[in-house]
């Protein structure tokens, strides 16, 4: 097909080609943007957790008043909720992932430092890390003799003994303290009064809040403290997937029938609980693509709109060429072939354009760079939306007959 | 002349309906996304006390220890029991209140109920006269009631409906984490939104239902919740908080003037200053005095989301235009040979151009419409989402004129260049053919 001729043409009609392709290339840039945006998204929302999602239940109670007793008040729970049939393993926990209340220190290599190395979040909780389900990489996990209660351990740090100076870490929290390096038997501080060895090393764990950004997601540790019931503390229960509901609603009858002054502030599945914490990012998507698909339709519709008017513009025009010996096939390809020229304009343009606005969100949105592989993805989708836009109305300008040349409008 | 331009307008209109609801389409959609993240975001960064928030400042001062100390950064978010209350005692401000956020459990003496947790607020006397906070029945407590410990409560209206069915229940008591209360007062309906005071209970977040005595608080050992921010020995057990390095109260004092907003915050350097010297305070001193709003804009209280959202409708409604801007010119070019007859017989250029802008006007109406009932099904749609601050999204009087103002001005717009190319054909030539 020769372009000429059409370049000509679109000379004539500066305006409106101008029109189309700045409309492609607005459209193109945003989708650019927006899939990006959604994929972001998505990434997010698949964040690994590093725990058994499906198979945990978080149960919390509180106590009206003070609670005489707690350690065992706390021992007589766990007793009786291990014997809920279908419970594998249950443990008091200061947090839990997705809950989006957490625990955080400032983490020193040298107690020296004045500025943190990072922040990072705590757990605690006797067997913690066994029930939740995290995978131990290095290492060893906590012996019995080496927990401690969380009051004392707090109330005086000082007299803590070394046996328990000890932590279990995440790979991501090792590999930015010591990048590199085996994190085993190293220590660092916690504050700059208190230092602990590292004794194990997780795949994963995720912070219950991300207030600190994606970023440090998994910058989580383990300490040996046990917990009592109050101190916000929760109950996880692991159990098959499809027992879920059944144990939370005996877990809670159990724990009300030894304690019926209590009253039960949290009964979820962890499931639920991260549905909760992505929802934001859920409703974003949904609007995004919304978006996506609404830009793409209109300016579609516009392309209809300006094709048709540029057809019944011309229809001497093509009735003339068709007179002078052009097929209808050479008149549909002459208006699929100035749309695509239109679009590549616009698409080129678009791509300058979405770098742009990419460029902007990274200055205020802190997103991260939009990876080359996006821009195809906007040039695919409005060289289609274009090409399906102009078929109906170079279809219809491939049926205008020869005779039309010899008319006078 | 408008009445015929008009007559015109519409029989054009009509004679190309897809071409017309093509535009009318594209106008709407754009005005209805734009209008609906609009109202979003106007609605959620509100002024939370209308008229007085110019006047209600929240002073930061900076207690920590030299550990992370970055000169030129920013002093804590919130205070600590020992500032609080020095800044309470000193009495420097008009008003001031110390505050932090809770959760109680109430027992209520219905055998029909089974105990809950409610929110609740743990603040000082001029709590309820700087906010203005109304009352449907009783009062608030005094100073006095402060510093006696009182046990006293103010309990939200819908705690109130709950427990006692709406009626005047000053006198009564309720049973706070087993202790007794005495109701003095009832609050009338409130909202203030975003929640400015504490934006650690969640930014748009419902309303506390208790308001007790912050000295109170501590004597029955209610727990807080929200964020503490320790130092030095690390975090202490909640009934401990008084004597331990951390911020975990909310300050706000009220200024009539600038003058004594500026004198203010010459107390607080002073104040900080004077805490070196005692040697409980390590860093410089460094202070801000920000309002209400400058507060919110600090913290950042309207999500990024929406703000983002924002900037995609109008990349939307950007495109929706360009879009309709191309129609209009398909449309009046090709009455060029109309154009012509009528210039021909006399009409001037700059009637020509009234008219076909009376024509783009008509779309904008039609836009508008389109775009107005589109923007009610966008924001029924917000308040379908769980996010805290969805129920606030309706279309108020004020977004209403926007979203026609809007989609008319844009409209016009976009019928400025096609009108200026369509009043400037050559009458000669289309009245040739």
């Amino acid at each position: 097909m020769d372009i000429l001729p059409i370049l000509s043409t679109l000379r004539r009609h500066k305006i409106t080609a101008f029109l189309i392709v700045l409309e492609i290339a607005l459209t193109c840039a945003i989708v650019c943007n927006a899939v990006f945006l959604v994929n972001q998204r998505l990434h997010r929302m698949d964040m690994p957790s590093g725990v058994a999602m499906h198979e945990l239940v978080q149960v919390q109670v509180s106590t009206i008043g003070a609670q005489p007793d707690a350690a065992a008040r706390t021992q007589e729970d766990l007793a009786a909720l291990r014997m809920i049939p279908g419970v594998r393993a249950v443990a008091l926990a200061n947090q839990l992932p997705f809950t989006n209340s957490s625990t955080n220190t400032s983490i020193l290599l040298k107690p020296t430092q004045t500025q943190p190395t990072l922040n990072a979040t705590l757990y605690t909780g006797e067997n913690v890390s066994r029930v939740l389900g995290t995978r131990l990489l290095a290492g060893r996990w906590f012996q019995p003799d080496e927990y401690l209660d969380f009051a004392t351990a707090t109330s005086n740090q000082q007299a803590i003994p070394d046996a328990s100076r000890i932590v279990i870490i995440t790979r991501a929290m090792a590999q930015r303290l010591w990048p590199g390096e085996n994190p085993l038997g190293k220590t660092f501080w916690l504050g700059n009064r208190f230092n602990v060895r590292v004794v194990g090393v997780v795949a994963s764990l995720i912070r219950p809040s991300l207030y600190w950004g994606d970023n440090s997601a998994q910058w989580s540790m383990i300490l040996p403290l046990r917990m009592t019931v109050g101190q916000g503390a929760s109950y996880a229960l692991r159990t098959a997937p499809q027992d879920r509901q059944r144990v939370i609603k005996a877990a809670v009858a159990a724990l009300k029938k030894l304690d019926p002054k209590r009253v039960v502030t949290e009964q979820r599945t962890l499931d639920d609980a991260r549905a909760e914490f992505f929802q934001g990012d859920r409703a974003m998507t949904g609007l995004l693509l919304g978006v996506i698909i609404a830009l793409l339709l209109v300016t579609g519709l516009g392309i209809v709109g300006l094709a048709s008017f540029w057809v019944a513009q011309r229809r001497r025009t093509i009735g003339v060429r068709r007179a002078l010996g052009a097929t209808r096939a050479d008149i549909l390809h002459y208006f699929q072939t100035e749309n695509f020229l239109l679009a590549t304009i616009g698409i080129v343009l678009g791509m300058v354009l979405a770098y742009g606005i990419n460029l902007l969100l990274m200055l205020h949105y802190e997103l991260p760079r939009m990876p080359w592989m996006y821009f195809p993805i906007g040039a695919i989708a409005l060289w289609l939306i274009g090409q399906l836009a102009v078929l109906g109305p170079a279809l219809r300008a491939s049926h205008v007959p020869p005779v039309v040349a010899t008319r006078t409008v | 002349m408008l009445a015929y331009y008009l007559g015109l307008a519409l029989r054009s209109l009509k004679r190309n309906p897809v071409l017309t609801g093509l535009m009318v389409l594209a106008i709407a959609l754009g005005i209805g996304a734009s209008m609906t993240t609009l109202t979003v975001l106007y609605v959620l960064s509100g002024d939370p006390l209308p008229g007085r928030s110019a006047d209600i400042y929240y002073p930061q001062i900076d207690p920590r220890d030299m550990n992370g100390y970055q000169p030129g950064g920013e002093p804590a978010d919130q205070v600590t029991w020992i500032d609080g209350m020095n800044l309470l005692r000193a009495h420097r401000a008009d008003r001031q209140a110390l505050m932090t956020g809770g959760s109680v459990p109430i027992q209520p003496t219905q055998a029909n109920l089974d105990a809950f947790y409610a929110d609740a607020r743990y603040t000082t006397a001029d709590f309820f006269p700087m906010f203005e906070v109304p009352f449907e029945y009783g009062t608030a407590w005094t100073a006095a009631d402060d510093e006696h410990r009182a046990r006293v409560a103010v309990i939200s209206r819908k705690l109130n409906d709950k427990l006692f069915g709406g009626q005047d229940s000053v006198g009564r008591t309720i049973n706070i984490n087993d202790a007794d209360l005495r109701i003095i007062g009832v609050l009338d309906a409130w909202r203030p939104d975003p929640h400015f005071y504490d934006l650690y209970q969640g930014t748009y977040g419902e309303q506390e239902d208790v308001f007790v005595p912050l000295s109170t608080s501590r004597d029955l050992k209610l727990a807080h919740n929200g964020s503490t921010d320790c130092w030095g020995n690390g975090a202490p057990s909640q009934d401990k908080l008084e004597q331990a390095p951390c911020t975990w109260l909310q300050f706000w004092v009220q200024l009539d003037t600038p003058a004594q907003a500026t004198a203010y915050k010459a107390f607080l350097v002073h104040y900080s200053q004077e805490q070196k010297t005692l040697g409980r305070f390590q860093r410089p001193p460094n202070v801000r005095l920000r309002d209400v709003m400058q507060w919110l804009d600090f913290r950042k209280a309207v999500p990024d989301d929406v703000r983002l959202q924002t900037w995609l409708a109008f990349g939307f409604l950007l495109v929706c235009l360009v879009n309709t801007v191309g129609l209009m010119l398909a449309k009046f070019l090709r009455r060029s040979g109309e154009i012509g007859v009528r210039r021909a017989l006399g009409a001037a250029r700059r009637a020509v151009f009234e008219q076909l802008l009376v024509e783009a006007g008509l779309v904008g109406v039609a836009g508008g419409v389109g775009g107005l009932l589109l923007a009610q099904l966008g924001l029924w749609l917000v308040r379908r989402q769980p996010a805290d601050y969805a129920k606030l999204a309706y279309l108020d009087p004020v977004m209403l004129l926007v979203t026609f103002a809007l989609a008319i001005g844009a409209t016009l717009v976009a019928g400025l260049l096609p009108a200026w190319r369509a009043c400037r054909v050559t009458p000669a030539l289309q009245l040739k053919s």
